[in-house]
């Protein structure tokens, strides 16, 4: 119980402090807002806009979720105030996920913005909604602690920033989102499988307009299992490095 | 009353790679008294409250605190203190108020308990006024109070304080002095680190001397007095510098212990009485102008220097860079 009014807390004030700032309102929903507004402008039919709403919702949720860490962690221990947190009496996971929180609802949130645009473009009544949100909730959490994982490895917020560029720009197009993974010269597919982006997409796919390669229930065990080794090895990462 | 130690600290040890930071020190903090960690820069006062609160770990030895194994159970002990640390760590851009109920909500106190209780310290701390401006547009020596303020609003058993008076200046170091009294008048133990020697003097009631990680000497003001309880001391300010007339003052008066305190101050130690008029005769005849002559009632300052053969005057340098705080 006790616990919880700290968890709570901790999210209620990541929301409040830096979710909802002006500044990440901007790059949170107004980037994807753009790119979305860049990708329909330039498909021609409504068969178009859902063989481009997997890979642009993918996106989004890359880039609301990734780039939040970096303040909500990196800044915080740069201004020593998460040394508070981590003298609270608190259970160090539990610390991580009220810290990682936040990015996870502020990543589904980000995703909705291309949907809802899809919306007025074409008919969604096709959408297996169900496999759809499922994704889109894992992903957020699976890139949320990528965003963590990159977090914890880095001590400047700067650099924060350019490592995760280091994954996420490549991680767009080798992810499947705009080219299918199998189109991809053969070098590179197995690098596709190697990031969880690419089947967090797949399950998208599939959902959406039916064109995934992957099994779905195979690609929704793998990205939970992304999570579970990204997030233990943050915080593995957090008391190996900063309780030293 | 009989006396229980809250915190037992046994062959505490903590290296950074080959650096031996803290090198096997052991000591207890009891009950309901303030007890104070006194040595210079890198001495080892921060690592040894990060290894006692978490922050650091322990490479080895043991710590209890109140009963609880705090190696092992290093969360359950963590509920029971309360921590400040050398620089404020609140957040910017909260208010006053939204600072202590967030410290409040981590110790997982109930919302009308932390908000009565953040209300209460505020005024208690003289801040009242400022409770709803931003961290960031705080004063340092306010800062340090509300830290003070937050570190304490979980009602902790014992509650650390690195360096609290550092770096503000005088008058609100004397406030935040008072602070702790009152704090542990109430029953709150404090363990605190200093390198003001006038302060742990002040405030301590039993006070460990901690040099190169080790502690060197440790006990209560009256206990670490007695090492100097016969000695006298003559203070001299002179017109100007004074050293190259040491050789001559040493070879003039062998049997007293000379040291220089500053540019044109120097302090005659002796066991025995020290006569004035020979050495106010031979400044004279070096043609010098004494300032000032006195007697010095031997403080913890005296004892410190003797122990651990730190010159005074390397630590009050020191306090001049840090800021202001240590003078009253
Ligand atoms: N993370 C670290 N890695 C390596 N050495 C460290 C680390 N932290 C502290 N030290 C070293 O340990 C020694 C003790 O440092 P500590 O900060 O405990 O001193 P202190 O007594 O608090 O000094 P001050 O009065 O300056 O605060 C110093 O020599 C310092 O350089
Ligand atoms: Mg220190």
């Amino acid at each position: 119980m006790k616990s919880w009014i700290a968890f709570w807390n901790i999210l209620r004030k990541d929301m409040k402090n830096y979710y909802l700032k002006p500044p990440n309102i901007s790059w949170g929903i107004i980037f994807p807002f753009a790119w979305t507004l860049m990708f329909f402008i330039r498909s021609q039919s409504s068969f178009d806009v859902l063989s481009i709403l997997p890979g642009v919702v993918s996106m989004s949720i890359l880039f609301g979720t990734t780039s939040m860490l970096a303040v909500t962690i990196t800044f915080e221990r740069k201004s020593r105030s998460f040394e508070r947190l981590l003298l609270a009496p608190l259970d160090l996971n539990l610390l991580m996920l009220a810290k990682t929180t936040g990015a996870i609802i502020f990543g589904v949130l980000n995703a909705f913005i291309p949907i809802v645009f899809a919306l007025f473009l074409t008919d969604l009544s096709v959408v297996n909604w169900f496999a759809a949100l499922g994704s889109i909730l894992l992903m957020a959490v699976t890139s949320t602690f990528l965003g963590l994982f990159i977090a914890v490895s880095v001590s400047e917020a700067f650099e924060a920033q350019t490592f995760s560029n280091f994954f996420r720009f490549p991680m767009v197009f080798l992810c499947g989102l705009f080219i299918p993974v199998p189109e991809l010269p053969f070098f590179l597919r197995p690098i596709s499988y190697l990031l969880p982006l690419t089947y967090g997409a797949d399950i998208l796919k599939s959902s959406i307009n039916g064109s995934g390669d992957i099994l779905p229930w195979l690609s929704f065990l793998i990205l939970l299992c992304f999570s579970v080794f990204l997030f233990a090895f943050s915080t593995k990462n957090v008391k190996k490095k900063w309780i030293y | 009353m009989i006396k229980i130690n809250i915190l037992e600290a046994s062959s505490l040890t903590k290296k950074y790679g080959d650096f031996t930071a803290v090198n096997d020190i052991d000591f207890y903090v009891e009950d309901r008294e303030i007890f104070g960690f006194l040595g210079p820069n890198g001495a080892g006062k921060t690592t040894t409250i990060n290894m006692l609160t978490g922050l650091a770990g322990i490479t080895s030895g043991s710590v209890y605190l109140s009963g609880v194994n705090y190696t092992r159970e290093t969360k359950k002990a963590q509920r029971l203190m309360g921590i400040v640390p050398d620089e404020s760590n609140l957040y910017d851009e909260l208010d006053g108020f939204e600072n202590l109920t967030f410290c409040a909500a981590l110790y997982g106190m109930e919302k009308r308990k932390r908000e009565e209780r953040a209300g209460r310290l505020l005024q208690q701390f003289g801040l009242a006024e400022a409770a709803k401006r931003p961290f960031k547009s705080y004063s340092k020596g306010m800062k340090r109070k509300l830290t003070i303020a937050a570190g304490i609003i979980h009602e902790p058993k014992i509650l650390f304080l690195d360096e609290p008076t550092t770096g503000i200046d005088v008058a609100s170091a004397r406030q935040i002095r008072k602070l702790i009294l009152d704090l542990n008048q109430k029953g709150t133990t404090i363990f605190l680190t200093t390198h003001y020697i006038e302060e742990a003097e002040r405030l301590c009631h039993r006070v460990a001397f901690i040099v190169d990680g080790k502690i060197v000497r440790i006990g209560t003001i009256a206990e670490l007095m007695k090492e100097v309880q016969q000695e006298t001391i003559v203070q001299f300010t002179l017109d100007g510098d004074i050293s190259q007339l040491m050789q001559a003052v040493t070879d003039q008066f062998p049997n007293f212990t000379t040291e220089i305190l500053g540019e044109n101050m120097l302090r005659i130690h002796s066991t025995s009485l020290i006569p004035l008029m020979p050495f106010m005769k031979f400044f004279e005849e070096n043609n010098r102008v004494v300032f000032e002559a006195k007697m010095i009632r031997p403080s913890l300052e005296e004892v410190f220097v003797k122990v651990t053969g730190i010159e005074l005057g390397k630590m009050k340098k020191e306090k001049e860079k840090k800021g202001a705080g240590g003078k009253k």
